[in-house]
C-alpha cells in the first residue's frame, strides 16, 4: 500500500499548488480518492467522524442497483428471443442484453463524467461522486432500442441543466436521471413510446407485440401476462424497471444501510395502492379497472419509488415531510397513468412534480413544528 | 398641470430636438441604444416580456416580424408620450399611455394584415398582445415620461432591439434544432437524417424557450460578472 501511495504522490507532484498543472488538480484528485480515502478533515466547528462518506453512499446505491440491472440485461435478451420465437439459452439472452446495454452505460458515463470534470476544472472545485449513480440510472430507465446519441444528448442536458446550472451535486432541485428521461421522452417521443421500442431490434420484425402493459391498457387492449410474470419482470419495459422482485432486493439493501428512506418508499406504495383502489371502485376504463395490486408491480413505479423518489437531494428532508412527499408521489403516479393515457408512465412525472414541491413541504413541516413548540412553551408558562 | 417628482425642468418645446448643444449621437445617446443589447437587456436582465418570447419563437420569421413590430410600437409611442409628457396629468398617465400604445399596436396590426397576411395570421393574437408587453409600458413609465423626444426615441428603439435580439437568438436555435429549418428552408442536410438524426421535439414546446433564455442568461452572466447580484 505504501508503495502505491508513494507512486500516486509522485504522479500528483505537477498538479500541486503553484506547479505547472495546478488547474487540473480536481481531475487528478478525483481519481486519487477512488483508491485512497482522502485524509482531510473539516476545518472549523464541530464535526462527526463517520466511515460513510459521499463516495461510499453512492457505491452502496450502485450495489443496490445491480440486481435489477443484471435482471434487466437478461430480460432484454429474453424479450428479444421470445418475440422472435427462437430457442435460446440463459447465456444467449444475457449476452444479447449485455451487447445492447453495456454501450449505453459507457456512453452515459463518458459523456456525463467529461462534463463533470470540465466543470470541476473550470470552477476549481473537486469532482463530486453524484454522477456515479446518475450515470448508471439513466441507461437503466431508457428503452433498449434508443440510439446511443440520444442517450448522450439526454445525459448532457440532464447534467448541464438539471445539475450544473444549479451548482452541481447536492444543489439540484430535480432528480438528474429523471430529467434525462423526461428530456428524451418529450424530445424524441417516437423512440420513447409505442410498441416497438421496448423489445430490442424489433423495428425490423413483423408481428411483434412489444407494447408495455400500461401502453396496452391505455389503448384499451387485453394483457396476457400473469401477475407472477409482472412481479418477476419478464415483461417488456425500460431496461431495469420491469422486475419488481429484484428492485425489492435493492430496496432492502438501501433500507438496511439507512441510505434510502423507508418512509418515502412505504408512503408511495400506500398512496398508489389507495389511489388504485379508488379507481378500481370507479372502473370506467381498462386502466381504472386494472387491479391496484397490479398497478404496483407494472411499469416504472417500483423502480422510480425505490431509486428515484428517495434521492436524498431532491426529496423532502423532514420525517413528516417524507411521508407527505411519498404518499403524493404514489397518488399522482396512478392519477397520471389513469387520466392521461398519452403518458402511461406516470411515475416519472409524479416524482419530478413532487421534487419541485419538496422544499415547500419541508418549509411547512418545519413551521408547523415551530408553532407547536411555541404553543407548548406558552402553555407551560401559563401553568407555571 | 401637476408637478411630478424627479422631473428635471428643462427647456421644453414641442420641437423634435432640444436646443442644447448635445450632438445627435453623443456617447450618452449611443449608450441608450447599446445598453439594452447587453448590460440592461429587457429580457435577460430585467426579465420582462417573457411570455411573447415563449410564444412566437418556434420559427425565425415570426420572431423577426414580431421584433420589428415591437420596435415600431416602442419607437412611436415613446416619441408621442415624450412629446406629451408635460401635458399629461399624473393621475391618468397610465390610461394615456395605454391609449397611445393601443393606437400604435392597431396601426402595426393593420399594416401587417395588409402587406404580410400570412405572417399576420401566424402571429395572430400576439401582435394585439404587444400592448400588454411589459417592456413597452415599462419604458414609457421609466424613460419617456422624463426625457426628451430624441432620447426617448433612441431608448425605445434600443430596448426593442435588445428584446428582438433575444427573440431571434432563441428562435434560431428552436427552429434549427426543433425542425431542422431556418426561415422555413431545410438547412440540416438529408444525409444527416439518414444517419439517424432526429429533430428534437422538445424544442418546439414552450418550456424549451424558457430553458434557452435561461442558458443565454447563464452564458451572459458568466461573461459579464457585474450582472451577478450580490447578496
Amino acid at each position: 500500500m505504501g508503495f502505491l501511495r508513494k507512486k500516486l504522490d509522485e504522479i500528483k507532484r505537477p498538479f500541486r499548488k503553484g506547479e505547472k498543472f495546478e488547474k487540473f488538480a480536481p481531475a487528478v484528485n478525483a481519481f486519487d480518492t477512488f483508491l485512497f480515502v482522502p485524509n482531510h478533515t473539516t476545518k472549523t466547528g464541530s464535526h462527526i467522524r463517520d466511515a460513510v462518506d459521499l463516495k461510499r453512499t453512492m457505491v452502496t446505491v450502485i450495489i443496490a442497483l445491480l440486481p435489477a440491472l443484471i435482471y434487466g440485461i437478461y430480460n432484454t435478451g429474453y424479450q428479444h428471443f421470445t418475440q422472435l420465437g427462437s430457442d435460446f439459452s440463459f447465456l444467449d439472452a444475457f449476452i444479447h442484453g449485455a451487447w445492447k446495454i453495456v454501450p449505453m452505460i459507457v456512453v452515459s458515463y463518458v459523456v456525463g463524467l467529461s462534463i463533470e470534470f470540465a466543470f470541476a476544472v473550470y470552477r476549481g472545485h473537486e469532482v463530486n461522486e453524484g454522477y456515479l449513480v446518475t450515470g448508471l440510472l439513466i441507461p437503466m430507465i431508457m428503452p433498449v432500442d434508443i440510439p446511443l446519441w440520444m442517450v448522450a444528448v439526454s445525459v448532457a442536458f440532464a447534467v448541464l441543466i438539471a445539475k450544473e446550472a444549479f451548482g452541481g451535486t447536492g444543489m439540484n432541485i430535480l432528480n438528474p436521471a429523471l430529467t434525462a428521461r423526461a428530456f428524451a421522452f418529450f424530445a424524441y417521443p417516437t423512440y420513447m413510446s409505442g410498441n416497438k421500442v421496448w423489445v430490442s431490434e424489433a423495428s425490423s420484425m413483423d408481428g411483434v407485440s412489444g407494447e408495455t402493459i400500461l401502453g396496452t391498457l391505455a389503448a384499451n387492449g387485453n394483457i396476457n401476462y400473469s401477475m407472477f410474470e409482472m412481479f418477476q419482470g419478464s415483461i417488456p419495459g425500460s431496461i431495469a424497471e420491469t422486475s419488481t422482485l429484484w428492485i425489492i432486493v435493492g430496496a432492502i439493501i438501501l433500507i438496511t444501510t439507512g441510505i434510502g428512506s423507508w418512509r418515502i418508499m412505504l408512503g408511495s406504495v400506500l398512496g398508489a395502492a389507495f389511489m388504485g383502489f379508488l379507481f378500481n371502485l370507479w372502473g370506467a376504463n381498462a386502466l381504472m379497472s386494472f387491479s391496484w395490486m397490479n398497478h404496483l408491480v407494472v411499469g416504472g413505479f417500483a423502480f422510480g419509488v425505490v431509486f428515484m423518489a428517495t434521492d436524498p437531494v431532491s426529496a423532502a428532508q423532514t420525517a413528516k415531510g417524507k411521508w407527505i412527499y411519498g404518499v403524493l408521489v404514489g397518488i399522482f403516479c396512478i392519477m397520471i397513468r389513469v387520466f392521461n393515457p398519452a403518458y402511461p408512465e406516470g411515475v416519472m412525472l409524479a416524482i419530478l412534480l413532487m421534487n419541485v414541491f419538496a422544499p415547500t413541504i419541508d418549509h411547512y413541516v418545519i413551521q408547523g413544528n415551530i408553532n407547536k413548540r411555541k404553543k407548548r412553551w406558552a402553555s407551560t408558562l401559563k401553568t407555571a | 398641470m401637476s408637478e411630478k417628482k424627479g422631473f428635471t425642468p428643462e427647456k421644453t418645446t414641442l420641437l423634435f430636438i432640444n436646443n442644447d448643444s448635445e450632438p445627435l449621437f453623443s456617447k450618452k445617446n449611443r449608450a441608450l441604444l447599446t445598453d439594452p443589447m447587453d448590460d440592461n437587456n429587457p429580457i435577460t436582465v430585467q426579465v420582462l416580456g417573457i411570455c411573447s418570447a415563449l410564444a412566437i419563437t418556434v420559427q425565425l420569421k415570426p420572431a423577426i416580424v414580431m421584433s420589428l413590430s415591437v420596435m415600431a410600437v416602442m419607437g412611436a409611442s415613446n416619441v408621442i408620450i415624450s412629446l406629451l409628457r408635460n401635458l399629461i396629468p399624473n393621475r391618468i398617465r397610465i390610461i394615456v399611455q395605454l391609449v397611445v400604445v393601443a393606437a400604435m399596436v392597431i396601426l402595426v396590426d393593420q399594416i401587417l394584415r395588409a402587406y404580410a397576411y400570412d405572417v399576420s395570421k401566424e402571429l395572430s393574437i400576439f401582435i394585439g398582445l404587444i400592448i400588454t408587453n411589459c417592456i413597452v409600458m415599462g419604458r414609457l413609465e421609466a424613460f419617456a415620461l422624463g426625457n426628451g423626444v430624441w432620447k426617448s426615441f433612441l431608448d425605445g428603439i434600443g430596448n426593442a432591439a435588445g428584446y428582438g435580439f433575444i427573440l431571434i437568438v432563441v428562435a434560431f436555435f428552436r427552429e434549427l434544432l426543433g425542425s431542422g429549418k431556418l426561415f422555413g428552408f431545410q438547412v440540416i442536410p438529408d444525409f444527416i437524417y439518414d444517419m439517424g438524426y432526429v429533430n428534437n421535439g422538445l424544442m418546439l414546446l414552450s418550456p424549451m424557450a424558457l430553458i434557452t433564455v435561461g442558458i443565454y442568461i447563464w452564458i451572459q452572466r458568466s461573461r459579464n460578472r457585474k450582472l451577478i447580484e450580490k447578496n
